[in-house]
């Protein structure tokens, strides 16, 4: 079953939280960005667009404006392929691991799956970030040499950047799926 | 606890039968290999597993029963396949039914000597073997050197698959007691051109260890040692990447198996980048050679030299007048200026001496760049050092007058203050002069002193000269070495086939249904490029800044000679 709510990030833009429950211990947490506005492409567009008009009409080359095309189009595939993250879900399946995707809107995916057995805990974390102190979700990673140490503090949602309540939701759900792997009998 | 049990796609549309595989206790897992169908005897089961199991070292063993009734569940079929699991005793034993061409699957566990009787979650993976057999699953560099008892409980799975090869090839045609299904099932799969080529690299092999055990041979006879050539094979570049060619050529040729993934790639991209090289290489040559360009080439070299030469003369004159408005010790000037431009009257005589056959020499020289594009990058680089050579006695005149003037300078100072250097004890100590020493001390300190500006300016100008040539070297080397050093046969792989490079796993949720367990697909993760060219490097004998900043000022400052690159093989001095 399927359930969203809207939540805000830190920065004020408007984020939807997606809980889906697969089964007893495999839920899926998605954070969904705003997307890409057209607004603000037409913007950028007609910027790039006006500066090299403005520079023809001075220098009367026109190679200044076919390197004008090139130049936005280039530099649209590239925030749309690497900058630009859609959807930040994390996938955590009780005694498998956790697995951590970010959605591109060109549509690539990027994923990384940690598994149970290096996975400590899951918490929330303050930060400061430029001008505010901010929270943040993080994985701990076990360390081998040392079963109370911390070897790696893994975040999440980094690009989104959802607030306190949203975290407190997204922390709750992960939170009862790692209880049920200390409830049940450990076998290794 | 949760049980997880890795299925094959490939066995999806099987028949029934019953499901070999592994079983991992410790993550309550289940990896099936296969489905063996009936009609079989359960004792020659038992003997080809224990066969399987003794070749591969892999426990192999029947896990359970696989039903797949294309009309409604058959209720004798569900009796015998539960009867099976009394003869094949594995705890526990796993019954999976399909019906019809329904995607949901029932799957359900039988424990006889269970302590606990509760209804456990299972969670069923798809995976699809003939990749995960592929793969090579690299784990993450910072946790490369762990030990054996944190290994990933996913490398067992790929373990598991990867070793168990044996298994996979027999196929439906095989005329056997046992009928198997997997990956290969349908007709194991092999390629012509790659088995003629294994059967004609054995005796390639063997001569190009012949061939290159002669070069070597020669390489090393005592002929070669002498004291003046041997010193022109160290400097030259040429021959150290000839040298490293060299040995990239006896890695490929040896005859040993690679014993491991990382040895298969290294010795893949070692022949890839050498192939491209000489592909590279003989391009170059054919550009050169069509419409003589060399000739072109031999032919602009000699007014290139003179034009060098003449800048030098037209700076040395511009420093025997009035530099940038500094006013220079006239006597010392003339003196040394007269003498470089003696030094560049030699140099352009010789290159003179030398024009009638410069095209001759570089038309044969050239011919060389058919072993490879960096032997041609060095051989330039070699070409730069030997027409720059005056910069570079210019460079050491200069240094050494500086020097020896600092260091006059520095012990006369001291004079001056009543001070001596105790080379014993290494440390300044007071001392007692006579008049006469602190007369003629003072003298030659205020001499040196005033004549210090002339020669740092000469020993500004010229360090700055070598610097440009050294930075034009170092770009060429740091090319050879980029081509050198990048595993092309590693990109190549990441690209078409990027599976078998794996950096872990990725699992989709697929359509569920209440009641039914968890269906999930395990994907496999490839690894970035950047991780390929790091994990896959070439060493080389690469060239990397000798000094940091900090001592490279301080060897200027002092007028020390400055040797910036350092490479691999070089002693510490």
């Amino acid at each position: 079953m399927a359930e969203e709510r809207r939540f805000r990030s830190v920065s004020g833009v408007p984020i939807a939280l997606r809980r889906r429950q697969h089964s007893a211990s495999c839920r899926e947490l998605a954070v969904r960005g705003p997307r890409l506005q057209l607004r603000s492409l037409s913007a950028a567009t007609s910027a790039v667009w006006l500066a090299a008009y403005g520079l023809f009409a001075i220098s009367e080359n026109s190679m200044v404006l076919s390197a004008a095309i090139f130049i936005t189009l280039i530099g649209l595939i590239i925030y749309l392929h690497f900058v630009k993250i859609d959807q930040e879900s994390l996938l955590v399946i009780g005694s498998l691991g956790i697995q951590v995707t970010s959605s591109y809107a060109s549509g690539k995916e990027s994923t990384t799956f940690i598994e149970m057995g290096q996975v400590k805990d899951v918490v929330i974390n303050e930060a400061i970030h430029m001008q505010k102190v901010i929270y943040y979700l993080c994985i701990l990673l076990r360390d081998p040499e040392d079963p109370q140490g911390v070897s790696e503090v893994v975040p999440l949602f980094q690009s989104s950047k959802p607030r306190l309540d949203c975290l407190i939701e997204v922390y709750k759900s992960c939170q009862e799926i790692l209880e049920q792997r200390k409830t049940a009998p450990q076998s290794s | 606890m949760v049980l997880k049990v890795f299925f094959p796609s490939c066995c999806s549309s099987a028949d029934s039968g019953i499901l070999i595989g592994r079983w991992i206790s410790e993550q309550n897992s289940a990896v099936i290999l296969a489905v063996v169908h009936f009609p079989f005897i359960p004792v020659q089961v038992k003997q080809y597993l224990g066969e399987v199991q003794r070749v591969t070292e892999v426990s192999v063993s029947v896990l359970g029963s696989w039903s797949n009734s294309k009309q409604e569940k058959e209720e004798r079929l569900s009796k015998f396949l539960e009867d099976l699991g009394t003869i094949f005793c594995h705890e526990p034993w796993i019954q999976i039914s399909k019906e019809g061409d329904s995607k949901f699957w029932s799957c359900s566990t039988l424990q006889k000597h269970s302590k606990n009787p509760q209804e456990e979650e299972i969670i069923l993976v798809y995976y699809d073997q003939r990749k995960v057999m592929l793969s090579h699953l690299h784990p993450p560099l910072d946790t490369a050197g762990q030990g054996a008892e944190d290994a990933s409980k996913l490398s067992a799975i790929f373990d598991t698959v990867a070793r168990s090869q044996v298994l996979f090839m027999t196929d439906r045609y095989d005329e056997g007691p046992i009928k198997l299904t997997h990956w290969q099932s349908d007709g194991v799969e092999a390629s012509i051109i790659v088995e003629l080529l294994k059967q004609a690299s054995v005796p390639a092999c063997m001569l190009l260890t012949f061939l290159l055990s002669l070069l070597s041979g020669i390489c090393r006879s005592r002929v070669l040692k002498f004291w003046p050539l041997s010193f022109l094979w160290s400097k030259l570049s040429t021959c150290e990447q000839l040298g490293h060619r060299l040995q990239h050529l006896q890695v490929i040729s040896s005859n040993r198996k690679a014993q491991n993934q990382n040895q298969l790639m290294r010795k893949a991209n070692i022949f890839v980048s050498l192939l491209i090289d000489v592909a590279l290489g003989i391009l170059l040559m054919s550009w050169l050679y069509r419409k003589n360009r060399i000739g072109h080439l031999a032919d602009t070299l000699i007014p290139v030299a003179d034009h060098v030469a003449e800048e030098l003369q037209d700076l040395l004159q511009w420093l025997m007048g009035a530099p940038a408005g500094l006013k220079m010790n006239r006597a010392l000037d003339q003196v040394l200026g007269r003498f470089f431009l003696y030094h560049i009257h030699l140099w352009i005589s010789y290159i003179h001496l030398l024009s009638p056959f410069i095209e001759m020499i570089l038309w044969y020289v050239g011919l060389s760049a058919c072993l490879g594009l960096t032997v041609a990058l060095c051989i330039l680089s070699d070409i730069i050092a030997l027409l720059t050579f005056h910069i570079y006695c210019f460079y050491v005149y200069g240094a050494r007058l500086y020097c020896l003037k600092i260091y006059g300078l520095s012990s006369l100072w001291r004079l001056f203050r009543g001070k001596k250097w105790n080379v014993l004890r290494q440390r300044v100590d007071s001392c007692s002069y006579d008049l006469d020493q602190l007369f003629i001390g003072t003298l030659l300190f205020t001499i040196l002193l005033f004549l210090l500006p002339t020669t740092a300016l000469y020993y500004l100008v010229f360090t700055l000269l070598r610097l440009l040539v050294v930075i034009v070297q170092g770009l060429i080397h740091l090319l050879v070495d980029l081509i050198d050093s990048l595993p092309l046969y590693s990109l190549i792989l990441r690209l078409c086939r990027s599976y078998r490079l794996a950096a872990g796993v990725k699992f989709r949720v697929l359509e569920q249904q209440d009641g039914k367990p968890l269906r999930l697909l395990m994907q496999i993760n490839p690894l970035s490029y950047g991780g390929v060219v790091q994990t896959y490097r070439l060493p080389t004998y690469s060239c990397y800044p000798r000094d940091s900043w900090a001592s490279l000022c301080k060897k200027l400052f002092l007028g020390e000679l400055i040797y910036p690159w350092k490479h691999k093989g070089d002693k510490q001095n």
